[in-house]
């Protein structure tokens, strides 16, 4: 009996060890590729059980809506999406009337009217060749994505909306570039967006350059992945459920195979 | 056997007419299967479930993607986010390709190791290879269609390849793209076949099974079955068994759906395709990296592709390729070190694929891929003349043939 469990402990340890080893070694192959690493801060949106801080992303919209939506589009959101977020109905129509979109009237003619819940979040610029008209030929990638579209991305952007340093002597920055320690490269176009209290925050949080980097990377980690919280979630009770199921075929497993297993001891 | 008696009278009547109850009781009821498979014996099911749940997700996905260049990425996104559980069903088929390339790799080495490629099951193998050669382009071909920046280039590169066939090369990449680079037309037929080759691969399945219960699997030890003595019925024995592997499995894939779903991707594939901007490095899916470190390993493209392509003409070949008349590793001492070589040097030309073509990298490269075709093309054929094999039992049910059990093992064999 002992015998058999620690076979059956064998097979199952064999089987479990060839698929970690599989996954990790699928993703330390990318991993290694990455020669800047980012200081690894704690979010509240990282593990199995992870969340997003609703005051924490509501502050990064106000840091979004004030700094960075200047120069970067977030076209994959809807104004209706914030309500995600914690805003209420009325709320979500107003910040939506801020903005206006085009639309065509029933004459034909291109009128501009303020949008509404249903539109997506309104780009600063037409198209990307006006947005790098703007910026020196540097195009202000849309923000929809960006943390997933970055290793570690969440670390990476806020490492780099905090790594502005001076550079280093024997580096030259040509004009209209700045130095960044955490970019590849670290000439980056985007001059450095955060300074203290470059915004005032609603509900009264001293607005550091930390403080903000953090929340504007909640609303942004939210914005990239806002299924994440009912993902998480689902996937406890799944993962739940399958233990049991697997439990319970586990031990009918044992039950059916017994008589052969003691016929052959 | 005898014929299955059914109580249902409209099973019954249909049976009469149309056998097909029979036919599954004798398949999946009945079917004798060895009573010591342990297992590994589990991941040819796994991969069927694996390939069901691709084709179910993936219509699902169809209905709501859009397979054009201006639309592809944004029509992934709308799945994400507001089709509902739109990302759900997304990050199963995503993962899914993931989870089906590591049953069927943990199947096709389980097959190394047991020897399951041996007559007479070769064509049962060749079909299985078939199915993997079936799947890499269906694979291929599926991770261009969200139209990201891994997308596009991956595409490039990998259809590339085909410019290096001397004369026609060119023309026949035009050709593969429906036009001079990599363009709507392009997605439009990749999406077509990579919505095809799954039920193409569903036909080969059904022929690997066919295959498979002409004489039954192979088993641990690798000999043939003598008799009823050595065989269990597939149910309740195996759909049990398999039950309990899918609950493992699914596990697994299922905490890589809900917590880690872009943990086997790649970050530049959220960014949208662009033609003018290149990726610092472009790397293919994980699944990809051995047969892309064979590729880069030869210094002439060519020869990389012809290398590359080698490797798995190799496995169509396996069967005439060990002359070992002996199946399973547990009797052939000196294979057996060389099957866990052979392991390791596909998963180090895995990691070797991820890494940049450049200095040590690229000599490792060449070493292992010398090794993987001196294990198929040398080794197989020459082990058996030096490989003294240890001596075979004469059946499942009597395992060991040593003191008072060779009377009982030569008194089955009176029996027979």
């Amino acid at each position: 009996m002992v015998l058999m469990l620690i076979k059956t402990a064998k097979a199952s340890l064999i089987y479990v060890l060839t698929i970690v080893c599989i996954l990790f070694g699928a993703h330390l192959s990318f991993a290694a590729g990455d020669k800047i690493t980012y200081p690894q801060k704690e979010w509240s949106f990282s593990g199995i059980t992870g969340t997003f801080d609703r005051a924490s992303q509501q502050r990064g919209l106000q840091v979004y809506k004030e700094v960075c939506s200047g120069c970067h589009g977030l076209r994959l959101l809807a104004y209706r999406n914030l309500k995600a977020i914690g805003y209420k109905d009325n709320e979500v129509k107003a910040f939506a009337a801020e903005n206006s979109v085009n639309a065509i009237d029933d004459e034909g003619e291109i009128i501009e009217r303020s949008a509404r819940p249903s539109d997506k979040f309104v780009s600063p610029y037409p198209n990307i060749q006006s947005a790098r008209a703007a910026n020196g030929g540097a195009y202000p990638p849309d923000l929809s994505l960006i943390v997933k579209a970055r290793s570690d991305g969440a670390n990476y952007l806020h490492a780099l909306l905090t790594g502005y340093v001076e550079a280093p002597s024997e580096k030259k920055v040509p004009d209209g570039m700045y130095y960044n320690k955490y970019y590849s490269g670290n000439l980056i176009g985007m001059p450095q967006p955060l300074y203290e209290d470059g915004v005032t925050y609603a509900d009264g949080t001293k607005a550091t350059q930390e403080q903000m980097a953090k929340d504007v990377t909640a609303f942004l980690a939210w914005a990239s992945e806002p299924e994440l919280e009912e993902r998480k979630k689902t996937g406890i009770a799944v993962i739940l459920f399958l233990l049991v199921l697997t439990t319970l075929s586990y031990f009918a497993m044992k039950k059916i195979w017994a008589p052969i297993k003691n016929r052959e001891i | 056997m005898s014929k299955p008696k059914f109580k249902n009278p409209v099973v019954k009547w249909i049976d009469y007419r149309l056998p097909i109850f029979t036919f599954m009781d004798h398949e999946l009821n009945h079917y004798p299967t060895p009573k010591n498979l342990n297992y590994f014996w589990n991941f040819g099911s796994l991969a069927g479930i694996a390939l069901v749940t691709m084709i179910i997700t993936g219509i699902v996905l169809s209905m709501n993607y859009t397979a054009h260049v201006d639309y592809a990425f944004d029509s992934v996104e709308r799945i994400m986010r507001d089709v509902n559980h739109g990302w759900l069903i997304r990050y199963i088929h995503m993962n899914g390709a993931s989870f089906f390339f590591i049953v069927v790799f943990v199947h096709i080495f389980r097959g190394l190791y047991y020897g399951s490629y041996k007559a007479p099951r070769e064509l049962l193998w060749i079909l299985g290879v078939l199915i993997l050669l079936l799947m890499m382009a269906t694979a291929f071909m599926g991770y261009v269609l969200p139209w990201g920046q891994m997308s596009f280039w991956g595409a490039t590169v990998i259809t590339n390849l085909f410019s290096a066939i001397p004369v026609v090369g060119e023309s026949i990449v035009t050709w593969l793209w429906g036009g001079f680079s990599v363009d709507n037309s392009t997605l439009n037929r990749f999406f077509s076949l990579h919505f095809v080759l799954p039920f193409v691969i569903v036909g080969v399945v059904i022929l690997h099974l066919i295959a498979l219960h002409r004489f039954g699997s192979n088993n641990p030890i690798g000999i043939d079955v003598k008799g009823t003595q050595d065989t269990l019925p597939f149910s309740p024995y195996y759909t049990i068994k398999d039950l309990f592997g899918l609950g493992v499995f699914l596990t697994f894939f299922a905490a890589a759906v809900f917590f880690f779903p872009n943990f086997m991707g790649h970050p530049d594939n959220y960014i949208e395709a662009n033609p003018m901007v290149t990726p610092a490095h472009i790397v293919p899916e994980w699944y990809f990296l051995p047969f892309y470190a064979i590729l880069r390993a030869i210094p002439d493209k060519l020869g990389g592709v012809l290398f590359m392509f080698g490797s798995i003409a190799v496995l169509f070949i396996l069967p005439w390729l060990d002359r070992s008349p002996v199946r399973s590793s547990q009797f052939r001492p000196i294979f057996k070190i060389f099957f866990w070589v052979l392991v390791f040097d596909c998963i180090l030309l895995g990691y070797l694929g991820a890494m940049p073509a450049e200095g040590i990298y690229v000599i490792l490269s060449r070493i292992a891929t010398a090794y993987y075709f001196f294990h198929f093309l040398i080794l197989f054929p020459l082990l058996p003349y030096i490989e003294k094999t240890k001596p075979l039992p004469i059946s499942i049910s009597v395992p060991v043939l040593s003191g008072a059990s060779t009377a009982s093992a030569f008194a089955v064999r009176e029996k027979k």
